[in-house]
């Protein structure tokens, strides 16, 4: 039914949804070089908020728009207000991790008020389609397009001709020297953050008529899409953003006409990482603009870390030996388990983002690749467990190094993108390559725990066994952290230039970090796989990597002892408190908020 | 009245100055009579352009007081503080590359809210910098070190102020655009604008200014009339003699 035209039309359209989600990110990312991870969580609340306005107060379509168009503003300058600008002299991580828990926040609060089953966002718009060519067009098309092009036409008319619209490009351009022009900067931010809300609200409200369905899960992909489409036009140009939307919805449409529906997101990943790579910059940046974020030393805060007696990390580990054979309730046991599996995760990530300083968003990623390999090594292959799960932490030392190995060149939030958009493809092969991963299906009957033969069933047997392996790896982190390796390592985090004048090679030391990181996550991973019996695509998902990242955060990044007991807070308190399972990941992203506002540092301080 | 007329348009008293734990300005005192041109001379790392910006509240002194017209600006923010009617030229130049001469220039009038009367500024701008003319629709960053420096002086000069503060006016120009910024700011302050200048280069500085200091690592070592300085032999060795060497 579908022919070329209708593709393209798709194209565009969706471009156009993208694009307005991707200009208040340039926008954004222009005056305060922050990438705004909370874009998408904005555009989730547009569509929720036109689900109340249209279904609920029954307003006429104009009246919707605008609604939905002012709640999402006032949301933006919410964010601004009391989000990031009490961030604004702190280390340039502070802002990227703030968007990153405020996302979380305002998704959970979305899900709680509305449930996380999806809704049908009427179409207000008479579901007719006009013959152009050999294919059709809607009136809803036309009302996409419509709102993209009169936005562009708005934006370019406010950024050329009215005094806060050039305040906005001097900002951009130069802040300082904004300032002594008299421009408030905070003004400047406001503003900017209330349009980009606003944009990005009616995308989310047009996309929810487009496909008439609205659900929690539109959240992180508007904000990957629209930073895709941002990266690829270059970081800050808002012109830009137009055009890398409109290719991003193009490539995506013609990817779905020839493959099929299931890999739009890939071809959109794949075009951020093929773009990260050859031109970081975006396609459209001249020669004449810097390298992208010459932060040294800025970007992770130095602190004072805690000193931990030998004698109290011995006595801990020794308590917890033992804990199994005190009467305590499976329930414990259980708990505690997930926590020596997170903390193997956070060993890995607090190595790679906190010790290296990459900080890697999609670090679920080597969980998923750890497991599936365990898996399939010992439902195939028949490989004894013990085995196949050390095969696990290999691959995805091997695999997952070999993937980041292109984004070593990039720095600071760049390297959150591409790690993010590597976590999200190695997801979407898991789902596509049915062949080996089984799809969508997922690998069930994975054999349990076993080691030399034994069996490992009892909980205690599992506990002794995660709390053992996630002790040697923190006692080889440790022993890494404190050798030349460690040193070299730190030094690359804090100036990449001065280590590499030194020669230092960094893509030698990146991919050390990323190998004994990979291992340690990939293992956490072929352990899970075990003891679930169950794993598909999406048991490894972003919310886990997120989570990774607040332990490590908690716990002080760099910090071995930090990751473990960030692990066992983030994973026990909330068993302790029995807070129920929907509010968890609200509560770790205030959680990181509040850690970010208040002690950037983490609870033992970063190493 | 005549009080108000003798005391100084802007004023630093005991300023002291902190990087972490470093400390920039010891007990710092620097005062610019009313339509007088003053400059700061000091090497690198003395100071200097610290001084321009705690002047325009880019950074906050630990102690002292910084007055201009008799008021405080401790507490005020950068905007507040240009719109009591200090102008900068920052150190570098620092346009806004991508956009054009003119919106630069305009830039300087952000503060302002009379826009007939700001165009007449803009025509004014282009008599005294003529070079300007041509250029208007091009963008400011492909412009020659020394014609950038023509746009960071009109783009000041928009605002009206009634103090310009320069951050090293001279430095990177050609020995020509030298002279021409040095008869500008001369221009500017007959115009009844008085000047702070941070200097490097000593003996330009001191032909047009009324008084100088010397900062030393933060101290002020030495001040007076320009006159008198000119023939001091600690500035002649200092200074004088390093950069006609340089």
């Amino acid at each position: 039914m579908a022919s070329w035209l209708d593709y393209t039309i798709n194209g565009l359209i969706v471009g156009n949804v993208y694009a307005l989600v991707a200009v208040g990110l340039a926008l954004i990312f222009g005056v305060s070089r922050l990438i705004n991870f909370a874009q998408g969580s904005i555009y989730l609340v547009g569509a929720y908020i036109g689900w109340v306005a249209v279904v609920q107060l029954h307003t006429p379509l104009p009246l919707t728009i605008i609604v939905v168009a002012v709640a999402a503003a006032i949301v933006g300058l919410i964010i601004e207000r009391f989000g990031l600008r009490p961030l604004q002299n702190s280390v340039r991580i502070a802002p990227l991790l703030a968007t990153i828990g405020i996302s979380f926040v305002l998704d959970q609060l979305v899900m709680l008020t509305f449930s996380p089953n999806p809704r049908a966002l009427p179409s207000q718009l008479p579901d007719v389609r006009f013959q152009v060519g050999n294919g059709t067009i809607g009136p809803l098309d036309l009302l996409i397009a419509g709102v993209g092009i009169t936005s562009a036409l708005l934006l370019f008319v406010f950024l050329r001709y009215t005094k806060l619209g050039w305040a906005v490009r001097a900002t951009a351009q130069d802040r300082d020297a904004a300032m002594q022009m008299g421009v408030d900067v905070n003004r400047v931010n406001q503003a900017v953050f209330g349009i980009a809300a606003a944009l990005g609200g009616v995308s989310g409200m047009l996309v929810g008529m487009y496909y008439n369905q609205i659900d929690t899960a539109m959240s992180l992909q508007a904000t990957l899409k629209g930073v895709v489409a941002e990266v690829v036009g270059g970081a800050g140009n808002v012109p830009g953003a137009v055009v890398g939307s409109l290719l991003l919805g193009l490539v995506e449409s013609y990817g779905v006409a020839v493959f099929g529906t299931s890999y739009r997101n890939l071809f959109a990943f794949l075009l951020l990482v093929v773009v990260l790579v050859l031109r970081p910059n975006g396609l459209f940046a001249s020669a004449r603009q810097a390298p992208p974020e010459p932060l040294t030393g800025t970007f992770i805060a130095p602190s004072r870390p805690v000193r931990i007696p030998r004698w109290a990390s011995v006595l801990a580990v020794g308590g917890f030996a033992i804990l199994p054979l005190l009467p305590v309730s499976f329930y414990v046991l259980q708990t505690l388990i997930n926590a020596w599996l997170l903390g193997m995760l956070a060993l890995s990530l607090t190595l790679v983002a906190g010790t290296v300083g990459q900080v890697s968003l999609g670090h679920a990623a080597l969980l998923a690749i750890g497991a599936y390999t365990a898996a399939l090594l010992s439902l195939t292959f028949s490989v004894p467990v013990g085995l196949a799960i050390i095969g696990g932490g290999l691959m995805s030392a091997a695999l997952g190094t070999l993937l980041i190995s292109p984004s070593f060149r990039l720095r600071g939030h760049y390297v959150s993108i591409a790690t993010l958009a590597i976590g999200e493809i190695v997801s979407l092969v898991i789902l596509n390559w049915e062949s080996v991963t089984r799809g969508p299906i997922g690998i069930s009957g994975i054999p349990p725990l076993s080691l030399f033969g034994y069996d490992l069933i009892s909980p205690s047997s599992v506990y002794w066994f995660s709390l053992a392996v996630m002790v040697v790896l923190a006692l080889l982190q440790g022993r890494l952290l404190t050798s030349h390796l460690g040193r070299s390592f730190r030094a690359i985090r804090d100036d990449d230039i001065a280590a590499r004048a030194y020669g230092l090679s960094l893509n030698r030391y990146k991919s050390l970090a990323f190998i004994f990181g990979g291992f340690a996550a990939g293992v956490s991973g072929g352990i899970a796989a075990h003891l679930y019996s169950y794993i598909n695509h999406e048991t490894f998902n972003t919310q886990q990597s997120i989570l990774a990242l607040t332990v490590v955060i908690l716990g002080g990044l760099g910090n071995v002892v930090g990751a473990v007991l960030g692990s066992v807070a983030l994973v026990g308190l909330p068993e302790v408190f029995r807070i129920a399972a929907e509010y968890r990941i609200l509560i770790y992203g205030i959680v990181l908020l509040l850690l970010v506002r208040f002690r950037p540092q983490g609870l033992l301080g970063t190493i | 009245m005549t009080n108000s007329s003798m005391e100084p348009l802007l004023a630093l008293s005991d300023v002291n100055t902190f990087y972490g734990q470093a400390q920039v300005h010891f007990d710092l005192s620097i005062s610019v009579p009313r339509g007088h041109i003053v400059c700061l001379l000091g090497g690198n790392a003395s100071g200097k352009s610290t001084t321009m910006k705690i002047i325009l509240g880019l950074v906050k002194p630990r102690s002292g007081d910084v007055t201009f017209d008799g008021a405080s600006l401790i507490g005020l923010t950068t905007p507040q503080i240009v719109r009591r009617g200090i102008a900068s030229v920052p150190e570098a130049r620092r346009l806004f590359a991508d956009m054009s001469v003119r919106e630069n220039i305009l830039m300087g009038a952000f503060v302002r809210n009379d826009r007939d009367v700001v165009a007449q500024d803009l025509d004014r701008m282009l008599t005294l910098f003529p070079k300007l003319g041509q250029r208007l629709s091009q963008r400011a960053g492909s412009l020659s070190g020394g014609e950038q420096q023509m746009v960071a002086m009109a783009r000041a000069l928009m605002s009206r102020p009634r103090m310009i503060v320069m951050d090293e006016p001279t430095m990177g120009l050609s020995p020509l655009y030298v002279d021409r910024v040095l008869e500008l700011i001369r221009t500017i302050n007959q115009d009844g604008v008085s000047v702070f200048m941070v200097e490097q280069n000593a003996s330009l500085a001191l032909e047009i200014a009324h008084e100088a200091y010397v900062l030393q690592t933060g101290k002020i070592v030495l001040s007076g009339p320009a006159r008198t300085l000119k023939d001091d032999a600690r500035i002649r060795d200092a200074y004088l003699g390093g950069s006609e060497a340089a």
